[in-house]
């Protein structure tokens, strides 16, 4: 067995237009910078990201947001990333905001065949009441809003608590960079590199993973593994930083 | 009217809410320079929501590795005992009620502990972050801010205008002006900031504020860097 691809665009060729893309990555760690940019230089556009916070300024996903590649994002944060604030503010793009916590296990489940769960998270806000602006319009005006969703009282530790339900999240794709991998696409993380990676990873239907070194088959140590390869369908190397 | 505190004596301060052994994640900004001033003989251990659980202070040059961060995206360091975990286990510490304090800025807080840092619609939007998570999920939730926002405005409220991080989850705030716990009957005022008085709190706050300072009062101890006080 031998997952790996000669580099990032032949991992990513048969990526179609309207695909769905999970991408790990924690401001400018951990970010699978090859492959974004192999997304970029290829032409597939009418993207949907599942991504922490879309990039950092002037780099990885702000690149695609700026081409006018990407159509949907789910994302937990913005913050100083004005490209993905501009789009999302003038109705260039559709924009999910998702509390952290809530998107990493919305891809950690449905990366295990869980298709939805109860979290206290959001309860009492426009996350579990519905009214998260989804799209804006040219004016400014909100379009669309983020549907209420059901809350449920479960007991936990003893006390009765309210519970918003979140549905799972799958995608077509997922771009996962990590330290090194094997042939077989073990992975190990370095550091806070980690992040978002092994649930992007569980997450996607063709999991491809960049590492900075790849390794023959028996080189990682079974204990060591972070991401076990089971998950990954596409391996290459990529010494590629933040560019 | 004096300031009170500077912010760097509000992150002293909020430092003195720490105790030995406590897990504490610690938000964006000012909750973050609470680290500096863990008071002697306190051990914490200091977690980061992008998964990391033990995150040292700033490295030297030479140290900096870019893979690791804070969630402020600032270089740190991890510190002996520390671990990297993924973001589905950074929050199921966090959601789980592992963590014992979160300490978070705000954009206003309400008199029941609704707390409000994640928009200002029509105005702007920083995303929710782990913010929500955070303020269900730590067992004690501690708000650091100026008691006024920048454009002379109230933020601690009767009840919030801004959309909502989490409902009845702050347990304390600190400000520029003193201490408040929420209890039953709204804002306690626990502490004053030196200068500060009672009446210089009730004309910048926009609820009811009680005061009930401690037997032993804090009031007496100056807040000072580098300086601990006993209660």
């Amino acid at each position: 067995m031998d997952k790996t691809f000669d580099d990032a665009s032949a991992a990513v060729a048969d990526l179609p237009d309207g695909a769905s893309i999970a991408v790990g990555g924690f401001g400018t760690a951990g970010v699978p910078w090859a492959l974004v940019r192999a997304v970029r230089e290829g032409g597939a556009t009418g993207l949907t990201m599942v991504t922490n916070n879309c990039g950092v300024n002037g780099a990885g996903l702000a690149l695609l947001l700026q081409s006018g590649r990407i159509d949907r994002v789910i994302a937990s944060y913005i913050g100083s990333n004005k490209e993905f604030a501009r789009q999302y503010l003038a109705g260039e793009i559709e924009v999910e905001l998702t509390p952290q916590g809530t998107l990493a296990e919305r891809l950690r489940a449905g990366g295990a065949g869980i298709a939805a769960f109860y979290t206290a998270t959001g309860v009492g806000t426009m996350v579990a009441d519905g009214g998260v602006p989804l799209r804006f319009g040219p004016g400014g005006e909100t379009l669309e809003v983020s549907p209420a969703k059901e809350v449920r009282r479960f007991e936990r530790h003893g006390r009765q608590q309210e519970f918003v339900l979140e549905e799972a999240i799958t995608t077509d794709y997922s771009f996962v960079r990590a330290s090194i991998a094997d042939r077989h696409g073990n992975a190990v993380f370095h550091a806070s590199a980690r992040n978002f990676n092994p649930d992007v990873a569980m997450a996607g239907r063709i999991t491809v993973v960049e590492a900075e070194q790849v390794v023959d088959v028996g080189v990682l140590d079974p204990d060591s593994v972070h991401l076990p390869g089971i998950f990954v369908q596409r391996v290459v190397e990529a010494r590629e930083v933040v560019q | 009217m004096n300031r009170g505190w500077s912010r760097e004596e509000v992150a002293v301060r909020a430092a003195r809410e720490l105790r030995d052994g406590y897990y504490v994640n610690l938000g964006i900004g000012q909750p973050t320079r609470v680290a500096d001033h863990v008071p002697a003989g306190i051990d914490v251990v200091v977690h980061s929501e992008n998964g990391v659980l033990g995150i040292g202070p700033t490295p030297s040059r030479q140290l900096e590795d870019p893979d690791l961060i804070n969630a402020g995206t600032e270089l740190v360091t991890a510190l002996p005992g520390a671990s990297f975990v993924s973001s589905s286990d950074s929050f199921a510490m966090i959601r789980g009620g592992h963590i014992d304090l979160s300490i978070l800025g705000a954009m206003q807080v309400s008199s029941s502990g609704d707390l409000a840092n994640w928009a200002v619609p029509g105005v702007a939007v920083k995303g929710i972050g782990g913010a929500m998570d955070l303020a269900v999920g730590a067992r004690r939730v501690i708000v650091v801010m100026d008691h006024l926002a920048r454009d002379g405005s109230v933020k601690l409220v009767e009840s919030c205008t801004l959309p909502l991080t989490g409902r009845g989850v702050v347990d304390q705030v600190i400000t520029n002006l003193g201490v408040f716990d929420i209890a039953q009957e709204g804002f306690v005022l626990t502490e004053l900031a030196p200068g500060i008085t009672v009446e210089d709190v009730q004309v910048s706050t926009g609820a009811a504020v009680t005061v009930r300072f401690p037997e032993t009062p804090v009031r007496g101890c100056r807040v000072a860097v580098s300086e601990s006080c006993e209660r």
